[in-house]
Protein backbone atom coordinates (compact mmCIF):
# COMPACT_ATOMS: atom_id res chain seq x y z
CA UNK A 1 0.00 0.00 0.00
CA UNK A 2 1.53 3.13 -1.28
CA UNK A 3 0.88 6.58 -0.05
CA UNK A 4 -0.44 7.46 -3.53
CA UNK A 5 -3.36 5.37 -3.44
CA UNK A 6 -4.54 7.01 -0.33
CA UNK A 7 -3.76 10.37 -1.82
CA UNK A 8 -6.88 9.32 -4.42
CA UNK A 9 -4.10 10.67 -6.74
CA UNK A 10 -4.33 10.11 -10.28
CA UNK A 11 -1.54 10.23 -12.22
CA UNK A 12 -2.94 11.70 -15.53
CA UNK A 13 -3.61 14.76 -13.91
CA UNK A 14 -1.64 17.85 -14.95
CA UNK A 15 -1.84 21.15 -14.85
CA UNK A 16 -3.47 23.24 -18.44
CA UNK A 17 -5.59 19.82 -18.94
CA UNK A 18 -9.05 21.29 -17.20
CA UNK A 19 -7.91 18.86 -13.86
CA UNK A 20 -7.40 20.71 -10.77
CA UNK A 21 -4.35 20.61 -8.23
CA UNK A 22 -4.80 17.56 -5.84
CA UNK A 23 -3.74 19.40 -3.07
CA UNK A 24 -2.76 17.11 0.01
CA UNK A 25 -4.69 17.39 3.13
CA UNK A 26 -6.39 15.38 6.17
CA UNK A 27 -6.99 12.60 3.97
CA UNK A 28 -2.99 12.84 3.17
CA UNK A 29 -2.35 11.10 7.04
CA UNK A 30 -5.38 8.02 6.21
CA UNK A 31 -4.15 4.74 5.37
CA UNK A 32 -6.48 2.09 4.25
CA UNK A 33 -5.53 -1.43 6.43
CA UNK A 34 -2.67 -3.67 5.07
CA UNK A 35 -4.28 -6.41 7.52
CA UNK A 36 -6.88 -6.98 9.90
CA UNK A 37 -7.57 -9.19 12.63
CA UNK A 38 -11.15 -8.87 14.05
CA UNK A 39 -11.76 -5.20 14.55
CA UNK A 40 -7.77 -4.64 14.83
CA UNK A 41 -6.89 -3.25 11.34
CA UNK A 42 -2.97 -3.07 10.88
CA UNK A 43 -1.96 0.20 9.12
CA UNK A 44 1.31 1.51 7.28
CA UNK A 45 2.09 4.18 10.02
CA UNK A 46 1.43 1.31 12.83
CA UNK A 47 3.74 -0.81 11.21
CA UNK A 48 6.32 1.88 10.71
CA UNK A 49 5.98 2.29 14.82
CA UNK A 50 7.08 -0.91 15.29
CA UNK A 51 9.77 -1.12 13.16
CA UNK A 52 10.96 1.96 14.62
CA UNK A 53 11.32 0.28 17.68
CA UNK A 54 12.85 -2.69 15.79
CA UNK A 55 15.40 -0.31 14.17
CA UNK A 56 16.39 1.15 17.47
CA UNK A 57 16.45 -1.75 19.65
CA UNK A 58 18.76 -3.33 16.47
CA UNK A 59 20.64 -0.53 16.41
CA UNK A 60 21.73 -0.25 20.40
CA UNK A 61 21.81 -4.76 20.28
CA UNK A 62 24.12 -4.11 17.59
CA UNK A 63 26.21 -1.84 18.82
CA UNK A 64 25.78 -2.62 22.78
CA UNK A 65 25.51 -6.55 22.74
CA UNK A 66 28.85 -7.09 23.09
CA UNK A 67 31.06 -4.07 24.29
CA UNK A 68 34.70 -4.06 24.06
CA UNK A 69 36.91 -1.90 25.92
CA UNK A 70 38.04 -0.25 22.37
CA UNK A 71 35.09 0.08 20.64
CA UNK A 72 34.14 -0.95 17.53
CA UNK A 73 32.22 1.64 14.26
CA UNK A 74 28.95 0.46 15.75
CA UNK A 75 29.72 0.45 19.56
CA UNK A 76 31.88 4.03 18.31
CA UNK A 77 28.37 5.80 16.57
CA UNK A 78 25.83 3.84 19.67
CA UNK A 79 28.32 5.59 22.17
CA UNK A 80 28.17 8.92 20.38
CA UNK A 81 24.45 8.73 20.44
CA UNK A 82 23.89 7.30 23.94
CA UNK A 83 26.62 10.35 25.61
CA UNK A 84 24.63 13.05 23.62
CA UNK A 85 21.29 12.22 25.30
CA UNK A 86 23.02 11.54 28.53
CA UNK A 87 25.41 14.26 28.73
CA UNK A 88 23.57 16.70 26.44
CA UNK A 89 20.30 16.74 27.55
CA UNK A 90 19.40 14.34 31.12
CA UNK A 91 22.86 15.43 33.00
CA UNK A 92 22.31 19.01 31.57
CA UNK A 93 18.86 19.58 32.69
CA UNK A 94 18.37 17.21 35.65
CA UNK A 95 21.97 17.08 36.82
CA UNK A 96 24.41 14.29 36.96
CA UNK A 97 23.54 12.29 40.44
CA UNK A 98 19.46 12.78 40.23
CA UNK A 99 19.60 12.20 36.38
CA UNK A 100 21.16 8.66 35.91
CA UNK A 101 18.23 6.83 36.69
CA UNK A 102 16.39 8.33 34.05
CA UNK A 103 19.24 8.17 31.32
CA UNK A 104 17.58 4.47 29.93
CA UNK A 105 13.96 6.24 29.35
CA UNK A 106 15.17 9.48 28.10
CA UNK A 107 17.75 7.69 25.62
CA UNK A 108 15.08 5.56 25.08
CA UNK A 109 12.70 8.11 24.21
CA UNK A 110 15.14 10.12 22.35
CA UNK A 111 16.19 7.20 19.67
CA UNK A 112 12.17 6.04 19.10
CA UNK A 113 10.96 9.92 18.89
CA UNK A 114 13.49 10.34 16.05
CA UNK A 115 13.76 7.03 14.79
CA UNK A 116 9.37 7.53 14.32
CA UNK A 117 10.34 10.91 12.51
CA UNK A 118 13.55 9.71 10.37
CA UNK A 119 11.26 7.46 8.23
CA UNK A 120 9.16 11.01 6.60
CA UNK A 121 12.62 10.95 4.06
CA UNK A 122 13.31 7.05 3.92
CA UNK A 123 12.15 5.90 0.40
CA UNK A 124 8.84 3.74 0.43
CA UNK A 125 7.98 4.66 4.43
CA UNK A 126 8.29 8.26 3.26
CA UNK A 127 6.01 8.94 6.42
CA UNK A 128 6.46 10.32 9.58
CA UNK A 129 5.14 8.24 12.31
CA UNK A 130 4.80 10.94 14.59
CA UNK A 131 2.48 13.45 12.17
CA UNK A 132 -0.39 10.89 13.84
CA UNK A 133 -1.04 12.29 17.14
CA UNK A 134 -1.78 9.25 18.82
CA UNK A 135 1.90 8.65 18.44
CA UNK A 136 3.21 11.43 20.16
CA UNK A 137 0.03 11.21 22.31
CA UNK A 138 1.29 7.87 23.73
CA UNK A 139 4.95 9.17 24.61
CA UNK A 140 3.32 12.13 26.05
CA UNK A 141 1.37 10.08 28.09
CA UNK A 142 4.39 8.11 29.22
CA UNK A 143 6.53 11.54 30.25
CA UNK A 144 2.99 12.65 31.85
CA UNK A 145 2.53 9.58 34.16
CA UNK A 146 6.59 9.23 34.75
CA UNK A 147 5.88 13.11 35.93
CA UNK A 148 3.37 13.03 37.60
CA UNK A 149 4.19 10.01 39.80
CA UNK A 150 7.03 11.09 40.32
CA UNK A 151 6.04 14.52 41.79
CA UNK A 152 3.90 12.43 44.13
CA UNK A 153 6.46 10.06 45.44
CA UNK A 154 8.97 12.99 45.84
CA UNK A 155 6.62 15.49 47.67
CA UNK A 156 3.49 13.44 49.04
CA UNK A 157 0.09 13.99 48.57
CA UNK A 158 -0.15 17.50 49.88
CA UNK A 159 3.22 18.61 49.12
CA UNK A 160 2.54 17.22 45.23
CA UNK A 161 -0.06 19.06 44.70
CA UNK A 162 1.43 22.08 46.20
CA UNK A 163 4.24 21.48 43.51
CA UNK A 164 2.40 21.80 40.60
CA UNK A 165 -0.08 24.27 41.08
CA UNK A 166 3.28 26.74 41.90
CA UNK A 167 2.02 27.00 45.69
CA UNK A 168 3.96 30.20 47.28
CA UNK A 169 2.75 32.20 50.50
CA UNK A 170 4.86 34.77 49.30
CA UNK A 171 2.34 35.26 45.95
CA UNK A 172 -0.24 36.90 48.53
CA UNK A 173 -3.27 38.03 47.30
CA UNK A 174 -2.77 36.51 43.65
CA UNK A 175 -1.96 32.87 44.97
CA UNK A 176 -5.79 31.46 43.92
CA UNK A 177 -4.88 33.34 40.48
CA UNK A 178 -1.10 31.71 40.20
CA UNK A 179 -2.93 28.16 41.55
CA UNK A 180 -5.53 27.83 38.43
CA UNK A 181 -3.51 29.08 36.07
CA UNK A 182 -0.69 26.67 37.08
CA UNK A 183 -3.17 23.65 38.07
CA UNK A 184 -4.38 24.49 34.08
CA UNK A 185 -0.97 25.19 32.52
CA UNK A 186 0.89 21.81 33.91
CA UNK A 187 -1.57 19.64 34.53
CA UNK A 188 -3.54 19.77 31.45
CA UNK A 189 -2.14 21.86 29.17
CA UNK A 190 1.66 20.68 29.13
CA UNK A 191 1.07 17.22 28.39
CA UNK A 192 -1.03 18.29 25.33
CA UNK A 193 2.01 21.08 23.66
CA UNK A 194 4.28 18.32 24.82
CA UNK A 195 2.42 15.91 21.89
CA UNK A 196 1.16 18.49 19.82
CA UNK A 197 4.65 20.30 19.45
CA UNK A 198 5.99 17.12 17.53
CA UNK A 199 2.68 16.03 16.34
CA UNK A 200 2.23 20.01 14.33
CA UNK A 201 5.93 19.89 13.17
CA UNK A 202 6.00 16.27 11.58
CA UNK A 203 2.43 17.04 10.18
CA UNK A 204 3.63 20.14 8.84
CA UNK A 205 6.56 19.00 7.05
CA UNK A 206 5.19 16.14 5.94
CA UNK A 207 2.21 18.25 4.21
CA UNK A 208 4.79 20.21 2.71
CA UNK A 209 7.06 17.78 0.94
CA UNK A 210 3.92 15.84 -0.36
CA UNK A 211 2.52 18.91 -1.53
CA UNK A 212 5.62 19.80 -3.59
CA UNK A 213 6.11 16.55 -4.64
CA UNK A 214 2.17 16.81 -5.72
CA UNK A 215 2.97 20.16 -7.28
CA UNK A 216 6.07 18.59 -9.02
CA UNK A 217 4.34 16.28 -10.76
CA UNK A 218 0.93 18.27 -11.37
CA UNK A 219 3.22 21.41 -12.96
CA UNK A 220 4.80 18.73 -15.91
CA UNK A 221 3.05 19.91 -18.68
CA UNK A 222 3.88 22.38 -21.24
CA UNK A 223 5.42 25.34 -19.84
CA UNK A 224 4.64 24.25 -16.16
CA UNK A 225 7.65 22.32 -16.82
CA UNK A 226 9.72 25.50 -15.43
CA UNK A 227 7.41 25.21 -12.26
CA UNK A 228 7.63 21.77 -11.85
CA UNK A 229 11.43 22.00 -11.59
CA UNK A 230 11.55 24.65 -9.07
CA UNK A 231 8.96 22.90 -7.31
CA UNK A 232 11.45 19.87 -6.97
CA UNK A 233 14.32 21.62 -5.79
CA UNK A 234 11.83 22.74 -2.95
CA UNK A 235 11.25 19.00 -2.46
CA UNK A 236 14.85 18.43 -2.28
CA UNK A 237 15.41 21.49 0.17
CA UNK A 238 12.55 20.54 2.58
CA UNK A 239 13.84 17.09 2.57
CA UNK A 240 17.44 18.46 3.62
CA UNK A 241 15.12 20.69 6.09
CA UNK A 242 13.50 17.81 7.88
CA UNK A 243 15.67 15.62 8.43
CA UNK A 244 17.41 18.55 10.39
CA UNK A 245 13.73 18.92 11.90
CA UNK A 246 12.97 15.67 12.98
CA UNK A 247 16.63 15.45 14.93
CA UNK A 248 15.69 18.51 16.26
CA UNK A 249 12.12 17.56 17.68
CA UNK A 250 13.42 14.54 19.16
CA UNK A 251 15.31 16.82 21.01
CA UNK A 252 12.84 19.15 22.29
CA UNK A 253 11.42 16.25 22.80
CA UNK A 254 13.38 14.73 25.27
CA UNK A 255 14.38 18.41 26.73
CA UNK A 256 11.15 18.58 27.66
CA UNK A 257 10.61 15.33 29.48
CA UNK A 258 13.44 16.31 31.27
CA UNK A 259 12.47 19.46 32.18
CA UNK A 260 9.38 18.28 33.44
CA UNK A 261 11.28 15.17 35.49
CA UNK A 262 13.39 17.87 36.61
CA UNK A 263 10.58 20.13 37.97
CA UNK A 264 8.90 17.24 39.93
CA UNK A 265 12.53 16.49 41.62
CA UNK A 266 13.23 19.97 42.57
CA UNK A 267 12.23 21.78 45.99
CA UNK A 268 10.41 24.90 44.70
CA UNK A 269 8.14 24.76 41.57
CA UNK B 1 -10.09 6.02 -5.05
CA UNK B 2 -13.02 7.88 -4.84
CA UNK B 3 -14.56 5.75 -2.70
CA UNK B 4 -11.36 5.80 -0.53
CA UNK B 5 -12.02 9.57 -0.39
CA UNK B 6 -14.85 9.65 0.52
CA UNK B 7 -14.40 7.37 3.40
CA UNK B 8 -11.78 9.55 4.31
CA UNK B 9 -13.94 12.16 4.19
CA UNK B 10 -17.02 9.64 5.56
CA UNK B 11 -15.19 9.48 8.74
CA UNK B 12 -15.43 12.10 11.18
CA UNK B 13 -11.64 12.09 12.45
CA UNK B 14 -10.07 15.71 13.65
CA UNK B 15 -6.59 15.28 13.03
CA UNK B 16 -5.93 16.40 16.87
CA UNK B 17 -8.21 13.53 18.30
CA UNK B 18 -5.73 10.42 18.89
CA UNK B 19 -6.35 6.78 17.30
CA UNK B 20 -6.72 3.98 20.28
CA UNK B 21 -5.01 1.27 18.31
CA UNK B 22 -2.32 3.63 17.15
CA UNK B 23 -1.94 5.04 20.70
CA UNK B 24 -1.89 1.09 22.53
CA UNK B 25 1.32 0.57 19.46
CA UNK B 26 2.59 3.67 20.14
CA UNK B 27 3.38 2.53 24.14
CA UNK B 28 3.98 -0.70 23.03
CA UNK B 29 6.56 0.78 20.39
CA UNK B 30 8.17 2.72 23.49
CA UNK B 31 7.73 -0.53 26.04
CA UNK B 32 9.74 -2.96 23.40
CA UNK B 33 12.33 -0.03 23.23
CA UNK B 34 12.64 1.00 26.85
CA UNK B 35 12.44 -2.95 27.79
CA UNK B 36 15.44 -3.72 25.95
CA UNK B 37 17.48 -0.79 26.26
CA UNK B 38 17.57 0.18 30.23
CA UNK B 39 17.70 -4.04 31.42
CA UNK B 40 20.24 -5.45 28.87
CA UNK B 41 22.17 -3.10 26.38
CA UNK B 42 22.74 0.30 28.31
CA UNK B 43 23.73 -1.40 31.36
CA UNK B 44 26.15 -3.43 29.46
CA UNK B 45 27.52 -0.30 28.07
CA UNK B 46 27.57 1.03 31.35
CA UNK B 47 29.74 -1.89 32.39
CA UNK B 48 32.03 -1.07 29.40
CA UNK B 49 32.73 2.85 30.14
CA UNK B 50 33.03 2.28 33.66
CA UNK B 51 35.65 -0.31 33.09
CA UNK B 52 37.42 1.63 30.66
CA UNK B 53 37.49 4.87 32.86
CA UNK B 54 39.29 2.49 35.62
CA UNK B 55 41.47 1.46 32.62
CA UNK B 56 41.98 4.67 31.75
CA UNK B 57 42.91 6.00 35.19
CA UNK B 58 44.48 2.99 36.72
CA UNK B 59 47.33 3.17 33.89
CA UNK B 60 47.63 7.18 34.63
CA UNK B 61 47.78 5.68 38.45
CA UNK B 62 50.50 2.99 37.49
CA UNK B 63 52.41 5.19 35.70
CA UNK B 64 52.54 7.64 38.61
CA UNK B 65 52.96 5.75 40.84
CA UNK B 66 56.26 3.80 38.65
CA UNK B 67 57.51 8.03 38.20
CA UNK B 68 57.01 7.95 42.11
CA UNK B 69 59.36 4.72 42.16
CA UNK B 70 61.86 5.81 39.75
CA UNK B 71 62.36 9.65 41.75
CA UNK B 72 62.88 7.21 44.91
CA UNK B 73 64.77 4.98 43.80
CA UNK B 74 67.16 7.68 41.83
CA UNK B 75 67.27 9.38 45.34
CA UNK B 76 68.62 6.25 46.98
CA UNK B 77 70.84 6.02 44.44
CA UNK B 78 72.26 9.58 44.69
CA UNK B 79 71.91 8.98 48.14
CA UNK B 80 74.31 5.74 48.08
CA UNK B 81 76.63 7.25 45.36
CA UNK B 82 77.21 10.21 47.89
CA UNK B 83 77.42 7.88 50.77
CA UNK B 84 80.34 5.83 48.62
CA UNK B 85 82.08 9.28 47.90
CA UNK B 86 82.10 9.80 51.18
CA UNK B 87 83.60 6.84 52.39
CA UNK B 88 85.92 6.95 49.59
CA UNK B 89 86.88 10.55 50.78
CA UNK B 90 87.44 8.99 54.28
CA UNK B 91 89.27 5.95 53.07
CA UNK B 92 91.69 7.91 51.41
CA UNK B 93 92.36 10.49 54.40
CA UNK B 94 92.95 7.44 56.96
CA UNK B 95 95.29 5.93 54.27
CA UNK B 96 96.90 9.31 53.60
CA UNK B 97 97.27 9.61 57.62
CA UNK B 98 98.10 6.46 58.16
CA UNK B 99 101.01 5.99 54.87
CA UNK B 100 102.05 9.57 57.07
CA UNK B 101 102.16 7.90 60.64
CA UNK B 102 104.42 4.70 58.85
CA UNK B 103 106.45 7.16 57.31
CA UNK B 104 107.34 9.06 60.51
CA UNK B 105 107.22 5.76 62.48
CA UNK B 106 109.74 4.04 59.47
CA UNK B 107 111.76 7.20 59.46
CA UNK B 108 112.02 7.43 63.69
CA UNK B 109 112.71 3.73 63.30
CA UNK B 110 115.59 4.59 60.96
CA UNK B 111 117.05 7.26 62.82
CA UNK B 112 116.87 4.95 65.99
CA UNK B 113 118.45 2.68 64.34
CA UNK B 114 121.38 4.67 62.84
CA UNK B 115 122.01 6.06 66.14
CA UNK B 116 122.37 2.36 67.24
CA UNK B 117 124.56 1.63 64.77
CA UNK B 118 126.73 4.95 64.98
CA UNK B 119 126.56 4.11 68.96
CA UNK B 120 127.89 0.32 68.33
CA UNK B 121 130.43 2.04 66.11
CA UNK B 122 131.93 4.22 68.73
CA UNK B 123 131.67 1.73 71.46
CA UNK B 124 133.82 -0.73 69.56
CA UNK B 125 136.06 1.98 68.30
CA UNK B 126 136.18 3.09 72.07
CA UNK B 127 137.03 -0.63 72.69
CA UNK B 128 138.84 -1.25 70.35
CA UNK B 129 141.00 2.19 71.28
CA UNK B 130 141.24 0.95 74.60
CA UNK B 131 142.29 -2.55 73.46
CA UNK B 132 145.48 -0.86 71.47
CA UNK B 133 146.27 1.55 73.89
CA UNK B 134 146.35 -1.46 76.17
CA UNK B 135 148.24 -3.88 73.61
CA UNK B 136 150.25 -0.37 73.08
CA UNK B 137 151.35 0.02 76.14
CA UNK B 138 152.35 -3.34 76.89
CA UNK B 139 154.26 -3.53 73.43
CA UNK B 140 155.49 -0.11 74.69
CA UNK B 141 156.40 -1.05 77.73
CA UNK B 142 158.54 -4.07 75.87
CA UNK B 143 160.27 -2.30 73.70
CA UNK B 144 161.48 0.05 76.68
CA UNK B 145 162.20 -3.44 78.28
CA UNK B 146 164.23 -4.55 75.25
CA UNK B 147 165.89 -1.28 74.38
CA UNK B 148 167.04 -0.85 77.98
CA UNK B 149 168.17 -4.36 77.83
CA UNK B 150 170.04 -3.43 74.85
CA UNK B 151 171.56 -0.22 75.93
CA UNK B 152 172.53 -1.81 78.78
CA UNK B 153 173.83 -4.91 76.86
CA UNK B 154 176.32 -3.00 74.91
CA UNK B 155 178.89 -0.89 75.60
CA UNK B 156 178.36 1.98 76.44
CA UNK B 157 181.43 4.14 74.75
CA UNK B 158 180.24 6.79 73.03
CA UNK B 159 176.93 9.14 72.75
CA UNK B 160 177.07 8.64 69.36
CA UNK B 161 176.55 5.40 69.51
CA UNK B 162 173.70 5.80 72.04
CA UNK B 163 172.27 8.04 69.95
CA UNK B 164 172.77 5.87 66.76
CA UNK B 165 170.83 3.29 68.92
CA UNK B 166 168.35 5.21 69.81
CA UNK B 167 167.85 6.58 66.33
CA UNK B 168 167.61 2.82 65.76
CA UNK B 169 164.97 2.52 67.53
CA UNK B 170 162.59 5.12 66.92
CA UNK B 171 163.04 4.19 63.37
CA UNK B 172 162.16 0.19 64.23
CA UNK B 173 158.96 1.92 66.23
CA UNK B 174 158.12 3.84 63.39
CA UNK B 175 158.51 0.37 61.28
CA UNK B 176 156.31 -1.23 63.58
CA UNK B 177 153.50 1.64 63.75
CA UNK B 178 153.66 1.75 60.02
CA UNK B 179 153.36 -2.04 59.38
CA UNK B 180 150.45 -1.89 62.18
CA UNK B 181 148.94 0.97 60.14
Amino acid sequence: MSADQTLAFDPDCHIFTGCGFPAPGLHTFIYEPIATWGSFELTKPMLLAVLSSIVVVGFFWAAFRKPQLVPGKMQMVGEAGYDFVRRGIVYEIIGKKDGEKYVPFMVSMFFLVWMMNLWSIIPLAQFPVTSLIAFPAALALIVYVLWVSLTFKKHGFVGGWKNIVGWDKSLGPILPLVVVLEFFSNLIIRPFTHAVRLFANMFAGHLLIVMFSLASWYLLNGIGVVYAATSFVMVLVMTAFELFIQAVQAYVFVLLACSYVQGALSEHH
Amino acid sequence: MNALLLAAEGEPQPPLLPHLDELVIGLIAFVIVFGFLAKKLLPNINKVLVERREAIEGGIEKAESAQIEAKSVLEQYKAQLAEARHEAARLRQEATEQGTAIIQEMKAEGQRQREEIIAAGHSQIEADRKAAAASLRQDVGKLATDLAGKLVGESLEDAARQSRTIDRFLDELEEKAEAVR
